[in-house]
């Protein structure tokens, strides 16, 4: 069983974000980039079911600074095969041109499973892993949280709002967006890294030009403003607290 | 098939317990007489599946696997408490328990709550997940300005080695603040990494991370490397530890005091600024790393008493038999898996032991303590009028700065 895992690296909300000097995007060049969290949990995902039922992972990435730490640690983990995409990355891309790239290497891979996180806070344009599954004419099931294989098709649990969830099948090849591995991503001891790093290799894959059409077109980025009907309370505790109480007396909570 | 009474190959716990025997005075632990002091004394060896004597009887009874399939070895707060009482005198903290903890880490079985850390620190330098950039924030308003030696690109006397904790945890900072107070008051010509500095990583290594404490070492090392200054000094224990016993072993090799070596020498100049009377009953907790690991218990205690108006007083378990506050060997990261195991707190304990010596002050000399105590006195009956201040705290309340 081959499972595929699409990964992407998002902006490191620890940094405070700039807005670039064109006004239309981020400032890359003040970015740390980090593993999309939901991707982390598709990789997750990949190995638990690698470990139940002997199935052999790849993963890809699309190359920006820091995915080379991003895929040894995979391969830590257990994944058999890492691939790195080479192209114009760095300054960001769409999920329709990334949906692009990845379905073109994937379907080299022949893959019964292909997991992806659900969603990125990047995502201006939707989520890959939808995307993909039309690109491919496969099925997509999002919001998944647990994974089994059954007779040569996979039952997932889909979460639903208001706490409900619904097991159902899905045949392969299929795409999965996932919400959360079955269990916590796990933590590899940085010397099983820095092994991989010795004796593991990532392979390359040129891609072409990136087709952006069907992205957004992004007219203006700014930093959220308060709105006018904001007002920020002054004083010491005590003020504030008065001022507070005569407030909910004017609009009648108290 | 033929078996045989005594494996043919070496087994695991044969290697392991080889690999104990190749550590410094590892070889002691051929003498372990099965004494169980350790056990005993250790504050949470009731808790645990296999206190260190019992991994050592598991160790030459060839079942030390099972040992890797539990996960109270995690409740180790590498206090040096057991180290400190083997009679064969063992280094079970520095030794057996840390080794075991890697082990249990290559196998995967860490307790979540400590992954974070270990991934923070890996990729932000600190194990608290804040932005390296802002690592000398804290520096801000400070006066006169504190020198960062990648702007000030001079040479200075002293590099102080601030930390994570010092560096981001706000109630630390204050402490960190008072430290620079001193530092300028008495005229110190010193300077700081800011962002160039890294974790210590002393307590990553003691939850079992040894390849990234390494990372984290070489990382300070390529930083020190870079300026020039005659000592390293920190307010630290835990880098201390590091920088005076790990350091010089992956070949980084400075002189490094604590600070309250450093002050003590510079008592003379420090006590005629010592100018307001403190008027408290202080008692004084050793750090597990500046105490029982590093033989540090007398200068601390000097410097409190030359603060006019202090009163020591002392707690039942003090100097190498001091409890400790639970932060260590990664419990600092694991407070829910302590509480989810033992459902006490080791700083509540310590708590009891302040209120019980009657101080009003409970005076503290690291970083994770000011937090974990003053957390605790919320919690412990008649602690409520208990202070925990840092000594740098009580130093620049009697500087009156």
């Amino acid at each position: 069983m081959n499972i595929v895992v699409l990964i992407k690296l998002i902006p490191d909300l620890i940094e405070e974000l700039s807005i670039h000097s064109n006004g239309v995007a981020l400032d890359m060049d003040w970015i740390r980039l980090i593993i999309n969290e939901f991707d982390d949990h598709a990789l997750e995902q990949a190995i638990l079911l690698k470990e139940s039922y002997d199935a052999n992972v790849t993963i890809i990435a699309p190359d920006v600074e820091g995915v080379d730490d991003v895929l040894f640690t995979g391969l830590a983990k257990g994944v058999d095969r890492s691939i790195k995409l080479l192209g114009d990355f760095e300054e960001g891309v769409n999920s329709h041109a990334l949906a692009r790239v990845f379905k073109k290497t994937v379907q080299d891979l022949e893959p019964d499973l292909i997991l992806t996180g659900v969603q990125a806070h990047d995502d201006l344009d939707g989520s890959v892993g939808p995307l993909i599954a039309g690109y491919l004419d496969y099925p997509y099931v999002g919001y998944v949280s647990g994974v089994k294989i059954i007779d040569g098709k996979s039952m997932v649990r889909k979460e639903y709002p208001g706490g409900l969830i619904a097991e159902m099948e899905v045949i392969l090849p299929a795409v999965l967006g996932i919400q959360a591995a079955e269990k916590p991503p796990r933590y590899v001891a940085i010397s099983k890294v820095r092994q991989a790093m010795k004796t593991a290799t990532i392979d390359e894959i040129d891609v072409d030009e990136l087709d952006i059409t069907g992205g957004p077109t992004v007219n203006r980025m700014f930093k959220a403003k308060s709105g006018e009907r904001a007002t920020m309370i002054e004083g010491d505790e005590e003020e504030v607290a008065d001022r507070l109480v005569e407030i909910f007396k004017e609009i009648g909570v108290l | 098939m033929a078996t045989t009474a005594i494996p043919t190959n070496p087994s695991f716990s044969q290697t392991f317990y080889d690999s104990l025997q190749e550590l410094p005075d590892g070889e002691r632990i051929r003498a372990c007489l099965q004494c169980a002091n350790c056990s005993g004394v250790c504050p949470f060896g009731y808790i645990m599946d296999y206190p260190p004597g019992k991994i050592i009887s598991l160790l030459r009874a060839d079942i030390f696997d099972y040992v890797l399939k539990t996960e109270t070895v995690w409740m180790c707060v590498s206090c040096y408490a057991c180290s400190e009482v083997c009679p064969a005198k063992i280094p079970l903290t520095p030794g057996l328990m840390t080794r075991t903890k890697e082990e249990l880490l290559l196998a995967g079985n860490v307790p979540s709550e400590l992954q974070n850390a270990l991934e923070f620190s890996q990729r932000y330098g600190n194990p608290l997940g804040e932005s390296p950039r802002k690592r000398a924030v804290w520096t801000e308003g400070i006066d006169p300005d504190i020198k960062i030696l990648g702007k000030y690109k001079q040479p200075v006397e002293v590099l102080w080695y601030v930390g994570d904790y010092p560096s981001y945890h706000s109630r630390v900072q204050l402490a960190t603040k008072a430290f620079a107070k001193i530092l300028n008051a008495l005229g110190v010509d010193f300077g700081i990494l800011g962002r160039e500095e890294n974790s210590d990583g002393d307590s990553q290594r003691l939850a079992g991370e040894r390849g990234l404490f390494e990372i984290l070492a070489e990382k300070n090392g390529v930083a020190f490397e870079k300026y020039q200054f005659d000592e390293i000094i920190t307010t630290d224990p835990h880098a201390y530890n590091a920088l005076k016993n790990e350091y010089p072993k992956l070949g980084i090799n400075y002189p490094i005091r604590h600070y309250t070596e450093y002050l003590l020498e510079k008592l003379d100049q420090l006590k005629p600024l010592l100018t307001q009377s403190v008027n408290a009953k202080v008692t004084y907790h050793d750090p597990c790393y500046l105490g029982r690991a590093n033989g540090i218990y007398e200068q601390p205690r000097t410097l409190l008493n030359a603060i006019p108006g202090v009163e020591l007083v002392e707690m039942s378990h003090n100097r190498t038999t001091s409890l400790c506050c639970g932060g260590g060997g990664g419990g600092m990261w694991l407070d829910g898996f302590q509480w989810e195991k033992a459902h006490v707190r080791l700083s509540e304990w310590r708590v009891r032991e302040a209120v019980a010596s009657d101080a009003n002050i409970l005076a503290v000399a690291c970083p994770y303590e000011s937090p974990r105590f003053e957390d605790a006195a919320k919690m412990v009956q008649g602690a409520g009028k208990l202070l925990v201040r840092d000594l740098t705290e009580l130093l620049t309340d009697a500087m009156g700065i």
